[in-house]
């Protein structure tokens, strides 16, 4: 990296106030061209403020940014684009019902008097993507390829336009690791043109492998900025955390945890549902904690959805304290004593309407039926024991859950199964879309749940998570179980090898 | 993107602090001002014959169908659907009631056959909705055309007419000076308001309306919360009818509560409530048939020709959604707000 170089972005003394929350303050950051430079703080650090300052959404209350030394102002991300800041988010923003051409075309269709071209319009969407060495057919819709293909949709999108700074909020959160390698070939490709690349993330793993700098953000405030080279995984973490990290979580559980006796909670024998998940068999006792890992699409989520009764199972049989039960419903599954905090918090955890309270108890007041109303003076004491316990950030019970941050929305899931004192827990990627410290937290909560006696079934694509939690793993892949592993044998690289070789 | 704008109308929601109530109350305000303005002896009320007459007590007096129907309409909207059959099912409720009335039986066994049709025409509904999973708007249209044929059907092609003490009594009567319809329309409110907010149903149809999905993976019988929404409406409907009919003593298939089912809907959203579902807000939908019945009768008032009474009402009701709606309000107060920061720099 030539630092010599004019900075492409310099923001500096940049502060900006909500109502009620300092989100930035007195925050620097430099961008030089050419570069990939890793964004990365806490859920509430200020990156996405600070991105959406740069990128003109939020005008900053004080401070001032550069581009190419000159001063600007954005008042809109129009004129941001038109500077060339150009930004892909976390949730890809196009059309999936369009084709691919006509969402990298949108507005710009080759036409002639006033009629679309369409010939041309598809060359020209198909030449966009050949940028990023990618070639699909550019006619069928959007909606029907992967996320992965998508995302690089989105991103020649956004390199269509005269781009200087190309910012990538959350874009691996969705990806499996063969998709990130053809991500960050691209990426490297771009940098190559000169464009920065500002990389919003949480996996330090891809930090490490594809950025040139990084800046650290806490709670609003800026920590640090480096060459990668120069900052070591645990200072990285210990910037973000303003702690040390208290325990390893590579740490195993301790073997004598491990439960080989005693009859099974929960035993599953040969479920399964055709054309979704094939046949499956495992148990769990009270007490163990169950991983489920393998790679996207592997049958983790479906595993998990079919234990509690989501999907219904259409072969195979479930005994319950030994005895063989049916699960109907997640309704009937609830009343049998299970939880499940699905993957997806958006769309089928969270009520966004509903506050905090009314998210919390919902599990329980299902449970106890639509007549026996959980009482105010209870709903109020579990509300602000789970805030207290699980240390959800918010500033009362009241407040709307949609407006809660990411780790906090997960705490609130938590809380809702476990004031519904159920016997076992199903966890579908409980730390996805985390940040590390809120992440840590949830680790600890899992073992601490274990201890008291829950049984739990966690379905997690982070290895490390899976080793540090889990008595037992089974490794999917391919919608069936290929390998049980047990106790100290459970290492990271045994799960890879189990999901790369059996 | 709309992270951000929740985000934003959250906090100017929360600095603001107002009570949802607020804007119905003030637009309710605003037209009963401008009646006072334009015929002074507008609050008068004087006792007739031993009730309340005044043009205040007229507009809740006549407010009556359309408020029952809107409490309904209310809990329907927020659990995502919507009831577009509610004019018919007062239609048929009628028919039926009719028919009972000339079959001699005892009110009770009426009033019970009457919800009873209500419930019926609200199952069937919910049973489109719920079960086999047609979009609201489509499934409730089948009875919205179907019903008044049914009506018709049940009144054998007639109008009949009837005399009914009980009725009368129901409709057109009054408890002390008070009209009797005022009190039903009392009663319904405190047993929905039970219903909803003194058993979990309410959290129950709300969880629903926002989220059916998550709803149904917390453990809640999403397709019986639901199937329940749409026989309480049709409950609903079949009072109103019960009290249309009552009116007329009669029972028109085609014109009673012709047009019920847009009022409804518009009281709801008048009072706060989303077509998007999610919340429930039986006393701010209150208000907002207020605010529909006050301006029908101040158009009648007012001597203007009543061709331009569904003209002025849409416009009142454009401008009252308007200052509800939070990115208007945000752009107005910005409005304002650059205004005066120039006049003092």
């Amino acid at each position: 990296m030539n630092q010599a170089n004019e900075p492409r972005i310099s923001m500096r003394g940049i502060t900006k106030v909500f109502p009620g929350v300092r989100a930035l303050e007195d925050v620097s950051f430099t961008l030089a061209p050419g570069e990939i430079h890793a964004l990365m703080g806490e859920n509430g650090a200020g990156k996405s403020t600070l991105v959406k300052v740069l990128t003109g959404v939020y005008q900053p209350d004080a401070g001032t940014i550069e581009l190419d030394g000159q001063p600007v102002e954005f008042a809109s991300p129009v004129e941001a684009q038109a500077a060339g800041i150009n930004t892909v988010y976390q949730e890809v923003n196009l059309v999936p019902t369009l084709s691919v051409a006509e969402n990298l075309m949108i507005q710009r269709q080759a036409s002639f008097r006033g009629l679309i071209n369409w010939r041309r319009t598809r060359e020209l969407a198909r030449k966009a993507l050949q940028r990023l060495n990618l070639d699909i057919d550019v006619g069928r819709s959007l909606g029907s390829y992967s996320l992965a293909i998508q995302q690089m949709v989105a991103i020649a999108r956004a390199l269509d336009r005269e781009t200087k700074v190309l910012v990538l909020d959350e874009p691996t959160a969705s990806l499996d690791a063969k998709e990130v390698e053809a991500l960050f070939t691209v990426l490297r490709d771009i940098k190559k043109q000169g464009i920065a690349i500002v990389f919003i993330t949480h996996f330090l793993d891809q930090v490490y492998a594809i950025s040139d700098r990084v800046t650290v953000l806490r709670n609003g405030r800026f920590v640090g900025t480096g060459p990668i080279a120069e900052v070591p995984r645990m200072k990285l973490v210990t910037m973000m955390l303003g702690r040390q990290v208290s325990g390893q979580t590579s740490d195993h559980p301790p073997v004598d945890s491990i439960k080989t006796d005693g009859a099974p909670l929960f035993e599953a024998k040969d479920v399964g549902r055709s054309r979704y998940l094939n046949p499956i068999d495992f148990t769990l006792r009270t007490g163990e904690v169950v991983g489920l890992a393998g790679l996207l699409g592997s049958g983790r989520t479906e595993t998990s959805k079919l234990v509690f009764g989501a999907v219904k199972a259409d072969s195979g049989q479930i005994r319950l304290d030994g005895k063989p039960v049916t699960l109907r419903s997640p309704a009937h599954a609830i009343r049998c004593g299970l939880g499940f905090c699905p993957e997806d918090r958006k769309h089928e955890g969270l009520i966004l309407d509903l506050t905090v309270r009314e998210n919390i108890i919902l599990a329980l007041q299902s449970k106890r039926g639509w007549l026996h109303r959980v009482g105010e003076a209870e709903q109020n004491r579990l509300a602000s024991e789970m805030i207290a316990a699980l240390g959800i950030a918010t500033p009362d019970a009241e407040k709307r859950v949609g407006q809660l941050s990411g780790g906090n929305q997960q705490k609130v899931i938590l809380a809702r199964w476990l004031v519904s004192e159920p016997r076992m827990l199903i966890l579908d990627e409980p730390t996805r879309g985390i940040d590390i410290g809120a992440h840590a937290e949830i680790v600890a909560l899992i073992r601490k749940l274990c201890r008291e006696g829950l049984a739990l079934l966690v379905a997690s694509s982070e290895l490390e998570e899976i080793v540090a939690f889990s008595h037992r793993v089974l490794v999917m892949r391919d919608r069936s179980k290929v390998k049980e592993i047990v106790g100290d044998d459970i290492t990271q690289s045994a799960i890879v090898e189990a999901i790369a070789n059996s | 993107m709309s992270d951000i704008n929740l985000k934003k109308v959250g906090a100017a929601a929360e600095k603001r602090a107002l009570p949802a109530a607020v804007w119905p109350l003030v637009a309710l305000a605003v037209i009963l001002i401008i009646d006072v303005i334009i015929s002074p002896s507008f609050f008068s009320i004087r006792v007739v014959e031993g009730r309340l007459y005044g043009s205040l007590v007229d507009i809740l007096y006549r407010g009556t169908p359309p408020a029952l129907i809107a409490m309904g309409m209310a809990i329907v909207i927020g659990s995502r659907g919507i009831d577009l059959s509610v004019g018919s099912v007062v239609a048929m409720s009628g028919a039926v009631m009719a028919a009972l009335i000339h079959g001699d039986l005892s009110p009770v066994i009426i009033v019970f056959g009457t919800l009873g049709m209500g419930l019926i025409c609200g199952l069937w509904n919910g049973t489109l909705v719920a079960v086999l999973g047609i979009q609201p708007i489509i499934a409730t249209l089948i009875l919205m055309v179907s019903g008044r044929g049914i009506a018709l059907m049940i009144n054998g092609g007639r109008i009949p007419t009837f005399r009914s003490e009980f009725f009368e009594f129901v409709s057109t009567g009054s408890i002390w000076v008070i009209p009797t319809r005022l009190f039903l329309v009392a009663f319904v409110l405190l047993v929905l308001w039970l219903l909803l907010r003194k058993t979990a149903f309410g959290l129950f149809v709300e969880s629903v309306g926002s989220n059916t999905q998550a709803a149904r993976l917390s453990g809640i019988g999403t397709r019986v919360v639901t199937l329940s929404a749409y026989g309480i409406v049709g409950m609903c409907a079949a009072l109103a009818g019960m009290v249309i009919t009552g009116d007329t003593r009669s029972s028109d298939a085609v014109y009673a509560g012709v047009d019920s089912e847009l009022d409804a809907i518009l009281a709801v959203v008048l009072g706060g409530g989303s077509l998007n579902g999610g919340r429930i807000y039986l006393g701010t939908t209150l208000i907002g048939v207020l605010i529909i019945q006050a301006l029908t009768t101040s158009i009648l008032m007012s001597g203007l020709p009543p061709e331009y009474n569904k003209l002025v009402k849409a416009i009142v009701i454009l401008v009252v959604l308007l200052l509800q709606a939070p990115k208007f309000r945000t752009a107005v107060t910005a409005l304002f707000r650059t205004g005066k920061g120039k006049a003092k720099s």
